[in-house]
């Protein structure tokens, strides 16, 4: 595989790619397979799911039971590696001391980044989620249609598989026929609630994930996917054919060296390298991109941590697909006589704008559920169900005090014990012994978790800057983070709260909050959910945007952006899917653009 | 069961002694008595780091030295069997390791862990006096009937007298942690009642006795 270091890289590539995660693994998978050249740049170590994966561990076979610690923030068997909400000699900053005005920063340095330990949810976004503002007035619309997208939202599921089922709902689209894969069975607690739930009117159906709930069709698949290129076929068709179908067992947290759920590292990367059109600099840390005379992009400085040295490698065209806050980072940092104030930055947008998913959680105790018959329902390594949104109508009719929507997803019940107590303290009580063990065997299962992942609106006070003293251990200025909710996002999550308890209720089980929690306090910080997008947005007037539809920054012309950066808005559908279908969309755009020499 | 003799003939002498040469191994100091601890905090241990490797199985010690003193050890192995004893649910907690766990976790260096040291020691060091109060012997030397005794005073804080919140509040992190590593075993998930993390050929949703329980049909074809 052509992981090399730096001194080994080529002269001049066609593309050079930061970031290895959803963006640049599409974009390396879309222009290698087209026969361009292409260096990927990845700010962290390389990385095999094959063989660097905890697949079955107990949490006795891990430090800690598995408890995050420092070291590993989201517990030892989490497939982030030198990564997390703080990274020693890469830090940031916050603009404000209070809490709620801060923003949690996931970074991942490994190859394959964010993709790796991801929740593997796959939603479309719809319609209406392209144009919010001429729905209702707020935030920002794509200039972009879902039209425009959904042949490659077709093409990203046929690639790397995603179950689920097609419902007609309202702005929840469905996939062509015969593009999804089965939906697993619902689990029981998902079951209860979907009958406990219809009288409240409330959807419970099958979510879509990225995982194979049987092998890909490799006879089929790759000729839709790359027709008249006999040679990107079978490439294709050979990754295809090497992943393996879900065994129903492992957290998808944890990776899959079985290639059965969708990471950058086990579905882009490999049929990316067999085409040999790619090198891989691993710990390869971007500082800026360098622009020509002519003004154009013509390469990527960086930090080799390895040697740390400054290292070049040039390029016709760069992709930033290095995750938003890094993206509006390199943007800003990249100055020059053009450029004063960093690349496509005169108006000053680099930075603002950056939104994550609005979260929040309610718990509950269904004593249905208690002593059920013991069974295996580890299923696909996550979510079955899920409840999209349904209240388009109300908003439009002006019934609700919030204008976006939220999906809800399920946690809980059945799932790996250890690593925590079982018997929370107030149902406990007194008891040890045998007693205890009685009462945790009874209650285990009977535990539901119930999260809003909902939009969140973009605002003047939640954007990154360069922060004028803090340089990391490389000498290169961090980011400095704005942060604040509305009242839009806070009255989705009282929304929540109010749904939630009616849903538990109706399961004729407890609501378990603390006491004193509003939606306030229910409210996950920003950052926490790790669905940053925005800071770089895409839209029509060259002076209101960074970037046109096709995610090309309006002042350079071979420079794109294809993380979420340019996200004009974040819908509650998770971004992942949509930043591939967009990376695809502008990777396609590139092949043309440089056939017709206009790179 | 033996229950006057149970705890002590579980700690056999050749494990004492390990714990001997680990402790003495990792600190590297010749007298161990009561100077395991400062020798702890002068040198401090570190973490896993962020990059370990996973592929591998670990054990409590692979990266840090166990710190508890073999009386503190007794100490938590009576305890944590008292919380888990082996009963038709499944074998008792220091069967399955659960003392090796809490000593990992009271020994590791992050603040979490070393800040539930400062909660969970000073308790192990009060169930100590009292049973010696009490009854004039060592903890895991007492019968069930008087751990028992001990234990009614302490394991529900609302309930407890004032004198006994302190250890009430002790009681309660320890019987969180000791469950905590109990049902993370193979053997815990039994006792619970967890059968996963096995993989299978397909799928099938929850079987019909489960189905029938609830009022529910599978709605996913």
């Amino acid at each position: 595989m052509p992981i090399i270091a730096a001194s080994q890289a080529k002269e001049e590539y066609d593309v050079a790619i930061v970031g290895s995660g959803a963006g640049g693994g599409q974009m390396a998978y879309t222009l290698t397979l087209a026969g361009l050249k292409c260096v990927m740049l990845e700010a962290g170590r390389a990385y095999d799911p094959a063989t660097q994966t905890a697949m079955f561990h107990r949490p006795e076979q891990t430090p800690l039971l598995n408890t995050p610690t420092p070291d590993k923030q989201m517990g030892f068997t989490d497939a982030t590696v030198d990564g997390g909400w703080e990274i020693p000699d890469e830090p940031y900053t916050q603009a404000s001391d209070k809490p709620e005005e801060q923003f949690h920063w996931w970074r991942p340095r490994m190859l394959g980044g964010r993709t790796n330990h991801w929740g593997r949810m796959s939603l479309r976004n719809g319609p209406y989620d392209f144009k919010p503002r001429s729905r209702d007035g707020l935030g920002f619309d794509w200039p972009i249609r879902y039209d425009d997208v959904e042949p490659y939202y077709t093409k990203v599921e046929m690639l790397i598989g995603v179950y689920g089922t097609n419902e007609g709902l309202e702005n929840t689209p469905n996939s062509p026929d015969g593009v999804l894969l089965p939906a697993p069975k619902a689990r029981a607690s998902e079951l209860y609630l979907q009958k406990s739930v219809k009288p409240l009117g409330i959807p419970v159906i099958s979510i879509h994930r990225a995982v194979l709930t049987r092998p890909l069709d490799a006879d089929t698949i790759p000729a839709k996917l790359h027709p008249g290129n006999a040679w990107a076929q079978k490439i294709v068709a050979d990754s295809m054919r090497a992943r393996g179908a879900c065994f129903w067992a492992t957290d998808c947290h944890r990776g899959c060296s079985l290639r059965a759920n969708y990471q950058s590292t086990t579905v882009h990367l490999p049929p990316a390298l067999a085409t040999g059109n790619l090198d891989i600099i691993p710990n390869a840390h971007a500082r800026e991109v360098t622009l020509g005379q002519d003004g154009k992009a013509n390469g990527v400085l960086y930090i080799d941590k390895t040697s740390g040295k400054e290292e070049r490698v040039k390029a016709k065209a760069v992709v930033l697909a290095a995750s938003s806050g890094e993206t509006v980072r390199i943007l800003l940092n990249s100055k020059s006589a053009a450029f004063p104030q960093g690349i496509g930055n005169a108006h000053g947008l680099v930075g603002k704008y950056i939104m994550d998913s609005v979260g929040g959680s309610v718990g509950g105790q269904i004593p249905a559920l208690e002593n059920l018959p013991p069974y295996n329902e580890d299923g696909a390594g996550g979510p079955h169900m899920y409840i999209p949104w349904y209240h388009y109508k109300d908003q439009a009719a002006g019934k609700m005090n919030f204008s976006r929507g939220y999906h809800v997803e399920f946690n809980g019940t059945r799932a790996m014990p250890g690593g925590r107590n079982p018997l929370s303290d107030d149902l406990a009580r007194g008891a040890y012994g045998t007693k205890f063990k009685e009462e945790a065997r009874r209650y285990y299962g009977s535990f539901v978790g119930y999260t809003v992942r909902g939009e969140m609106i973009a605002n003047e006070h939640s954007f990154a800057e360069i922060d004028p003293q803090v340089k990391d251990k490389w000498g290169i200025p961090v980011l400095r983070w704005h942060w604040r909710w509305s009242d839009q996002e806070i009255n989705m999550v009282e929304h929540g709260i109010q749904t939630f308890s009616a849903m538990i209720e109706a399961m004729g089980g407890k609501v378990r909050m603390r006491k004193g929690s509003t939606a306030k306090t229910v409210i996950d910080a920003g950052g926490k959910v790790i669905h940053e997008v925005g800071g770089a947005l895409m839209g029509e007037d060259p002076k209101k945007s960074v970037c046109n539809g096709w995610n090309q920054v309006w002042d350079v012309k071979n420079l794109f952006l294809c993380d979420g950066a340019p996200f004009p808005s974040n819908a509650d559908k998770n971004p992942t899917l949509t930043i591939m279908a967009l990376a695809w969309r502008a990777g396609d755009y590139i092949v043309d653009q440089a056939k017709k020499g206009n790179l | 069961m033996n229950h006057d003799e149970s705890s002590s003939s579980r700690l056999p002498r050749r494990t004492v002694l390990k714990w001997f040469a680990a402790i003495a191994a990792a600190t590297q100091l010749p007298n161990l008595g009561s100077t395991v601890e400062a020798a702890a905090a002068a040198s401090p241990a570190k973490g896993y780091g962020m990059d370990p490797d996973l592929s591998k199985f670990y054990q409590p010690g692979d990266f840090w030295p166990l710190t508890l003193t073999p009386v503190q050890r007794e100490t938590v192995i009576a305890l944590a069997d008292l919380i888990l004893p082996a009963d038709h649910l499944g074998p008792a907690a220091s069967a399955v390791r659960v003392p090796e766990f809490i000593d990992e976790w009271v020994s590791a260096p992050y603040p979490q862990q070393q800040k539930d040291r400062e909660a969970l020691l000073p308790g192990l060091q009060w169930l100590e006096e009292e049973a010696q109060k009490r009854f004039s012997k060592k903890f895991s030397a007492l019968s069930e009937q008087q751990k028992s005794a001990i234990a009614d005073d302490i394991c529900w804080p609302a309930d407890a007298k004032p004198e006994f919140k302190k250890a009430a509040a002790f009681f309660q992190k320890f019987r969180s942690l000791a469950a905590s590593a109990y049902y993370g075993t193979e053997a815990g998930w039994k006792a619970i009642g967890y059968i996963g993390n096995v993989p299978l050929v397909k799928f099938d949703g929850p079987p019909p006795e489960v189905l029938a329980k609830l009022g529910v049909e599978q709605t996913v074809k």
